[in-house]
């Protein structure tokens, strides 16, 4: 069902100019990964404080509101590079578990991070046991990885 | 004295060959390596923004550094071990890779920078501490930071790009002289005498 619209991504010009481009893979990527560095930082900061690790003299309210910018901000550039990624090579994605692991781990990741991480990164914390806090770190972390995982394989399958 | 003799041993050790054959021990390594930038290169960013006072202002700066600093040094010694492990694979190839020689560069110049802000304004941090932007020798610190690891992180991914590779000639003088290459005098001779 998906795959002529995975063909259609393939032929279309900006696929096709990042492809035939000696370097702009190359560059794209690079972004990519710079804004890897910068989310990582993000998410562990917050995810190691509700942990109890990090700064751990600081309310989880007050070091997720500070990386939450920086969140949004590297995941914009995350999502529009990776489009350029993707559109640079979607019939070898299509066939490429590691890809649809990434896609399926991400759509999981920003549901969980923009819903129920929000939620209690921004509630009070007394009202909450702290059981919780290890919890949705842990689903975070582990869903957070499995994108990055999933998305460093993507490169050598195929 | 070159570097290149024992590079060239060392590809020849058992150890180098079943890495860099191996179907799943090298990407393994490597992944271990890109993904540990999350928590290497991530904490160091979230440092250098407060250095800058772009982020984390109310935290005292001295917490930051000591809260972070044990998370920071595990990240580091997995980057150099997975990063030893990766030139281990391929050595002849890495060191004359001319993004692996400005990575090693710029990885010496960021440690000089960590040492000049640690023996440096680091050192009367209780004096601004709390400072909301931190002072002009603290800020300059953390964006020659950021600056550094970002080169540092794309000139590594470029390493595996084979545009300035020794065995792709001709490459101008400059790239066969900064990636170390022995060119062979009958190419060099050809190249010269071709138009």
């Amino acid at each position: 069902m998906l795959w002529p619209f995975f063909q259609w991504c393939e032929a279309t010009a900006i696929g096709t100019a990042i492809r035939t481009s000696p370097w702009a893979f190359a560059v794209i990527e690079s972004v990519h990964l710079l804004a890897l560095s910068v989310i990582g930082g993000a998410v562990l900061m917050v995810d190691l404080r509700m942990l109890g690790f990090g700064l751990r003299n600081q309310r989880v309210v007050d070091v997720a509101r500070n990386a939450f910018p920086w969140l949004v901000g590297s995941l914009l550039v995350m999502l529009v590079t990776g489009i350029g990624l993707f559109l640079s090579e979607p019939t070898k994605c299509y066939y490429s578990t590691a890809f649809w692991v990434k896609m399926i781990s991400l759509a999981l990741a920003m549901t969980f991070t923009f819903t129920v991480r929000r939620k209690v990164t921004t509630a009070d914390e007394m009202a909450l046991r702290p059981v919780w806090l290890k919890v949705v770190a842990l689903v975070s972390l582990t869903l957070w990885f499995g994108v990055g995982a999933g998305g460093r394989w993507i490169g050598f399958s195929g | 004295m070159s570097f290149l003799p024992f590079c060239q041993w060392l590809a020849e050790t058992r150890g180098s060959i079943a890495l860099h054959e191996s179907l799943y021990m090298y990407p393994l390594v490597e992944s271990v390596h890109v993904l540990t930038l999350c928590l290497f290169v991530g904490m160091s960013v979230m440092l250098d923004l407060r250095l800058l006072g772009w982020t984390m202002r109310q935290v005292r700066v001295s917490e930051m550094t000591n809260r972070l600093m044990p998370w920071m040094q595990a990240g580091f010694a997995i980057m150099i071990v997975t990063g030893a492990l990766l030139f281990y694979a391929i050595p002849v190839r890495s060191y004359q890779n001319i993004f692996f020689r400005i990575k090693m560069i710029m990885l010496a110049v960021a440690g000089l920078n960590a040492c000049v802000f640690h023996v440096g304004i680091h050192r009367r941090c209780s004096d601004w501490d709390l400072d909301r932007v931190p002072p002009a020798a603290a800020r300059l610190a953390g964006s020659a930071s950021l600056l550094l690891w970002a080169v540092i992180v794309v000139s590594g991914r470029m390493i595996a790009y084979n545009w300035f590779d020794c065995d792709k000639q001709p490459q101008s003088t400059f790239i066969n002289w900064a990636a170390g290459c022995i060119v062979p005098s009958t190419e060099l001779r050809t190249r010269i005498s071709s138009p």
